[in-house]
């Protein structure tokens, strides 16, 4: 037996270093090569799985329904990180050199995954979009030329939801006075709205206070006891993963109205709602996406990928909140190439030039009625000072089957935001002993 | 045949006390180390330097460090992770508020910082032992968790508490490149192995076997367990922290706690018991042995293609890794160091059966 064991060995360490060169499956030349670093295993798998089941969804219609874009057929490879920062790093690695000219651009789909790689985007010359994640002082594309946090970032976010409490409130002078409670995931990620919240209880006379919830969260009794002993008039829900359902059962436990809690969109999703059941009825959560299937491009899906058998996962998960922000980031990720192609030419881009799409990407009410995302998406434009493209939020309301609108598409505080955004950037370009560039040109 | 000592005659007590008493296997380490620090960086490519060897190295030094506390010592700790981040944290502090010091300097106060904290921590096992023991430093691992995610001072007040490493610059030469960054990383580790393997040779590193044998029986012959435990607690530590600040620089390029979490203590121990306890040659084959197998199974299974789905593909990992950790240590407990001894003994013997 242990002789077996020692020749096994010995031939896995003569085979090891074979099949990793083995596998580039992009022989025919045209295709753009898109990474999908994904994580269908570890404690997030839950919401991983729908979302790159969309992503690869959409890509899978692009290349069924218009035969890839602009004529090019899209490649791609995925990648298991299981969110993990060093596991992304190697999967990053691994494939930014795939494809004819590299890989074109990654979407990790994790804040921490975000932060790892960062650094090496301007050497490698490969955009990242974090689309509603990630760095948010990334927003400021003259610090951070590589990174894309499109939509809407997380401090523009959290303006957007004091606005909706004030709507609820009857103006944002009634905020004065008003104690809200930030339960918060205790990572990067959670904390990463302390500063923006601090701000406008300063500017509106609120009160805040946080209340993190140590990872991964599956108990939550004290907490929410002290949420209770605190007497919020609205509990801000910044969670993520398994947080979310356990944080809306005990909330519905010691007494705290599912209809005072306004989520984020990491924690706006079926997998948060279904599972805390009556407690969830009536909690109200932020998107920069609307969920469904009645959009002519999710149509498209179901037509050209889930009916010829082609779907990557369930047909039912098609229209949930992960799944389509999976196919919004895709759709973004496509147009930024069309975008690029239309400078560059319809051919396999390099992560460079995708980069120049990204930056340069507008898509106007008639370019989303055209793609058919009306009201899927709300308008998009990228520059190259404002990574953020100046999305706006929706605030819907679980109604115990799906979510539904709580209110139209509200703007954000920009004037406050970009104030901060640029603070911190320029921190973290003294830091790193960064020079700007100059967006004249 | 080939692998026998017959005719080489020592005839000094150096010679007798060598760390490769027999030639060929000082061939074979000149060989393996001329590999390592010319063949690999010059025929690898950036892929394998950056994100396979790289890890590898660094999780070699940690593994060290738990191998030199919990193989060499007999002291089971769970607060790998967190002496890790101890020394991440340490270094990068460091760098932050006095920039003119050179990062290899930061990596050494990382080390001691490390030591320090290990010292701290290590104080009850002058009372308990094994589960006990491996509990109160679990308390070690939560609370440095706790503390770097909490306290704004040490992420220097950054408002998502991921902070980017420092550059790494050396008399005006910046180790940006994978290969120097391969190389620095083998530089150190390959010279702290060797201090390792010295010290466990050394009259410490004797009376720590002792310790772990039958402390009653090592306190009687007259080995002060205090301090034979307190410095295994603080040189572990400094191997661990010096490897958190590695992964920190060099490999992650980010410092944030939760990269040191109690899964990464865990993973550690496996190295550890997986390559073999009380062995410096099994802290390495661990690590290759934990860090290279799921990348293996995942770049292999790619040869399935589009019949297997991503996450099917996911899972195999997890199942065949699982099955492998269960079928090595049920073939071979004391792990792949001594796999590697006694392919030793019957190479010396071949073709002969005995």
């Amino acid at each position: 037996m242990r002789k077996c064991l020692i020749v096994a060995l010995a031939a896995l360490l003569l085979a090891g270093p074979a099949p990793a060169v083995a596998q580039d499956r992009s022989d025919d030349g045209a295709e753009q090569f898109i990474p999908i670093t994904s994580y269908r295993t570890g404690p997030y798998a839950v919401s991983g799985i729908p979302f790159f089941d969309g992503f690869l969804d959409y890509l899978k219609m692009i290349n069924a329904r218009d035969g890839g874009i602009e004529g090019v057929r899209l490649s791609w490879e995925e990648c298991e990180t299981a969110y993990k920062p060093d596991r992304f790093v190697e999967c990053y690695e691994r494939l930014k050199n795939r494809g004819e000219r590299g890989a074109a651009v990654f979407n990790p789909l994790g804040t921490p995954l975000t932060y790892a790689v960062i650094d090496r985007l301007p050497t490698d010359q490969i955009p990242l979009i974090t689309l509603g994640y990630g760095r948010t002082d990334a927003s400021d594309g003259r610090v951070f030329p590589y990174v894309f946090p499109l939509m809407v970032n997380y401090w523009s976010q959290n303006t957007a939801k004091i606005r909706y409490i004030a709507g609820l409130e009857g103006g944002l002078e009634n905020l004065r006075g008003l104690k809200i409670a930030n339960v918060h995931h205790d990572s990067a990620y959670g904390k990463e709205t302390a500063p923006v919240l601090a701000r406008q209880a300063e500017q509106h006379g609120f009160e805040v206070e946080h209340f993190p919830v140590v990872h991964p969260g599956v108990d939550q009794k004290a907490v929410w006891l002290n949420v209770r002993r605190y007497r919020p008039d609205y509990v801000i829900l910044r969670g993520w993963g398994v947080m979310n359902q356990t944080a809306l059962k005990e909330a519905a436990r010691v007494g705290v109205p599912a209809d005072k809690i306004v989520g984020v969109w990491w924690s706006c999703a079926e997998q948060d709602t279904i599972p805390a059941g009556d407690a969830a009825v009536g909690y109200t959560c932020s998107t920069f996406h609307n969920n469904g299937t009645d959009f002519p491009l999710i149509q498209d899906i179901l037509t050209h990928v889930h009916d010829v058998g082609d779907g990557s996962g369930p047909r039912e998960a098609v229209g949930t909140g992960f799944y389509n922000r999976g196919v919004i980031n895709a759709f973004v990720t496509v147009e930024s190439i069309r975008t690029a192609m239309g400078r560059f030419g319809a051919r396999a881009l390099g992560g460079e030039e995708v980069r120049w799409g990204i930056e340069n990407l507008e898509l106007t009410d008639a370019d989303i009625a055209a793609a058919g995302a009306t009201d899927l998406v709300p308008p998009i434009h990228v520059t190259c000072a404002d990574h953020e493209g100046g999305g706006k939020v929706l605030f819907v309301r679980w109604n115990g089957e799906a979510f539904e609108p709580a209110s139209g598409w509200l703007e954000t505080d920009r004037d406050l935001v970009r104030g901060m955004i640029e603070e911190s950037a320029a921190q973290y370009a003294d830091e790193k002993g960064i020079t700007p560039r100059t967006c004249e040109s | 045949m080939f692998y026998r000592e017959t005719g080489q005659y020592k005839t000094t007590y150096a010679a007798d006390r060598a760390i490769f008493p027999i030639r060929q296997d000082r061939v074979a380490m000149a060989v393996l180390l001329a590999v390592a620090f010319v063949a690999v960086p010059l025929l690898a490519n950036e892929y394998w330097l950056r994100s396979v060897l790289t890890p590898v190295l660094v999780f070699s030094l940690a593994a060290i460090g738990l191998n030199i506390l919990t193989g060499y010592t007999g002291q089971l700790s769970l607060g790998t992770a967190a002496f890790m981040a101890v020394g991440a944290f340490a270094a990068y502090n460091l760098e932050v508020r006095v920039p003119e010091v050179p990062f290899l300097v930061a990596f050494v106060v990382a080390g001691l910082a490390a030591a320090g904290v290990g010292i701290l921590f290590g104080l009850p096992s002058l009372r308990i032992k094994g589960f006990y023991l491996a509990v109160a430093t679990l308390a070690a691992q939560f609370f440095i968790e706790w503390l770097f995610t909490h306290v704004g001072w040490f992420t220097n007040y950054s408002s998502s508490g991921v902070i980017t490493a420092p550059p790494m610059t050396l008399l005006g030469f910046s180790f940006e490149s994978a290969q120097s960054r391969y190389l620095l990383t083998l530089c150190i580790v390959a010279g702290m192995a060797l201090m390792a393997k010295n010290m466990v040779r050394s009259e410490l590193g004797r009376a720590w076997m002792a310790v772990r044998d039958m402390d009653v029986a090592a306190e009687a012959i007259g080995i002060n367990l205090m301090k034979t435990k307190l410095t295994a607690f603080a040189v572990s530590s400094f191997y661990c922290g010096v490897a958190g600040a590695l992964w920190a620089y060099v490999y992650l390029g980010t410092v944030e706690p939760q990269a040191f979490d109690v899964l990464r203590s865990f993973e550690i121990l496996f190295m550890v018991i997986i390559g073999g306890l009380g062995s410096i040659l099994g802290s390495f084959l661990g690590a290759a042995f934990i860090v290279l197998l799921p990348i293996f199974i995942a770049n292999a299974s790619g040869v399935f293609g589009d019949a297997l789905s991503a996450e099917t593909i996911a899972h195999l990992e997890f199942v065949i890794f699982g099955g492998l950790i269960i079928l090595f240590l049920v073939v071979e407990p004391l792990g792949l160091a001594r796999l590697w001894q006694i392919v030793k003994e019957k190479l010396r013997l071949w073709p002969f059966p005995y």
